[in-house]
C-alpha cells in the first residue's frame, strides 16, 4: 500500500515540475497547450518514476538548502576574485598540486554536489573521486600542512551536505 | 525602469569582465589544470552575471534567464572535472613546480598491484 502511494506521489511530482518548467519557458498558458503538455509529462512521468528518487521535503534539509545557496554563492563571488587577482599580476603566483581528502558523506548524490562545489571554490579543482576519497587540485598550497591538508577545504560543504544528502 | 535597465547593463558589464579575465587565465596559465581552474570559475560567474544582467534589462525574460543559470551552475563544474579527470588518466604532467601529486601515487600502487 505505502509504495503505490509512492510511486503517485513521485508520478504527481514530476508531472507538476514539468508542466511547471514547460510554462515558465514558453509563458504559454492557454488551456489546450496546458492539457497536451500534461499529458505528455504524466505519461513521460510513468516511464521513468521507478528510476527517480522522490524528494524529501523534511523542514531541517529545505532550511539547510536555502543557507547553502547563498553560503556557495559567496564561494563562487570570492573564487572569481581570487582568480581574477591572480591572473593579472605579472608573475601568477602559483604552488600547485594534488591531495587526497576522505569524505564522510555516504550518498553518490551528496558526494558529486560536494565534488562541484569544491570545483567552484577558491583555488581548488577536485580532478578526481574514488569511493570515499576525493582527489583535488589546489592552485597554492602554501600554508597547507601535510597531515589533514584537505580537510579544511571541504569541511564547510560537509556540515551542510550531511543533512542536506546525508 | 530606468534604473533597472541601468543596473542590468552594469551587472552585465561586471560579467562580461570576468569573462575576459577568465580568457585571460586560460592564455597566462602553465597547465592544463590551473588553466582549468582559471576557466570554470571565471565562466561560471561571468555567464551567470551577463544572463542576469540581460534578464534586469529585459524582464519579460527573466524566468527563462533563471533557469539558464541554475542548469548552467550545475553543469558547468561538472564539465571542468571530467576535463580535467581525462587528462590526468591520459597521462598529462602537473607543472615543474608542483609540490605534491596524490593521485599519481595511487595509480602507481594500482598498478603495481596489476602486474
Amino acid at each position: 500500500m505505502k509504495n503505490s502511494f509512492d510511486y503517485f506521489l513521485k508520478i504527481l511530482f514530476w508531472t507538476i515540475l514539468q508542466v511547471f518548467l514547460y510554462v515558465i519557458w514558453t509563458k504559454a498558458i492557454n488551456p489546450g497547450n496546458l492539457i497536451i503538455i500534461g499529458l505528455f509529462a504524466l505519461a513521460s512521468s510513468m516511464i521513468f518514476a521507478k528510476n527517480l528518487p522522490l524528494p524529501s521535503f523534511a523542514v531541517k534539509k529545505l532550511i539547510y538548502f536555502l543557507i547553502y545557496i547563498p553560503f556557495m554563492f559567496k564561494e563562487i563571488i570570492k573564487a572569481n576574485i581570487d582568480v581574477a587577482l591572480r591572473v593579472i599580476k605579472p608573475v601568477i603566483p602559483l604552488n600547485p598540486g594534488i591531495i587526497s581528502v576522505q569524505t564522510k558523506l555516504k550518498s553518490k548524490i551528496g558526494r558529486m554536489i560536494l565534488a562541484n562545489s569544491i570545483t567552484l571554490t577558491p583555488g581548488t579543482l577536485s580532478v578526481d573521486i574514488k569511493d570515499d576519497t576525493l582527489y583535488i587540485h589546489c592552485i597554492d598550497l602554501t600554508g597547507i600542512d601535510e597531515k589533514n591538508a584537505g580537510e579544511k577545504i571541504i569541511s564547510n560543504f560537509e556540515k551542510y551536505l550531511e543533512v542536506i544528502y546525508g | 525602469m530606468e534604473w533597472l535597465k541601468i543596473t542590468g547593463a552594469v551587472i552585465a558589464l561586471i560579467g562580461s569582465i570576468f569573462l575576459f579575465l577568465g580568457a585571460l587565465g586560460v592564455l597566462r596559465m602553465p597547465d592544463v589544470y590551473n588553466r582549468m581552474q582559471a576557466g570554470t570559475k571565471a565562466t561560471t560567474l561571468g555567464t551567470i552575471l551577463t544572463l542576469f544582467g540581460i534578464g534586469l534589462y529585459k524582464l519579460d525574460w527573466i524566468g527563462q534567464i533563471i533557469m539558464l543559470i541554475i542548469f548552467i551552475a550545475v553543469t558547468n563544474p561538472l564539465s571542468s572535472h571530467a576535463l580535467s579527470r581525462a587528462a590526468h588518466y591520459s597521462g598529462i604532467k602537473l607543472i615543474k613546480t608542483s609540490i605534491r601529486d596524490d593521485l599519481q601515487k595511487t595509480e602507481n600502487i594500482d598498478k603495481e598491484k596489476d602486474k
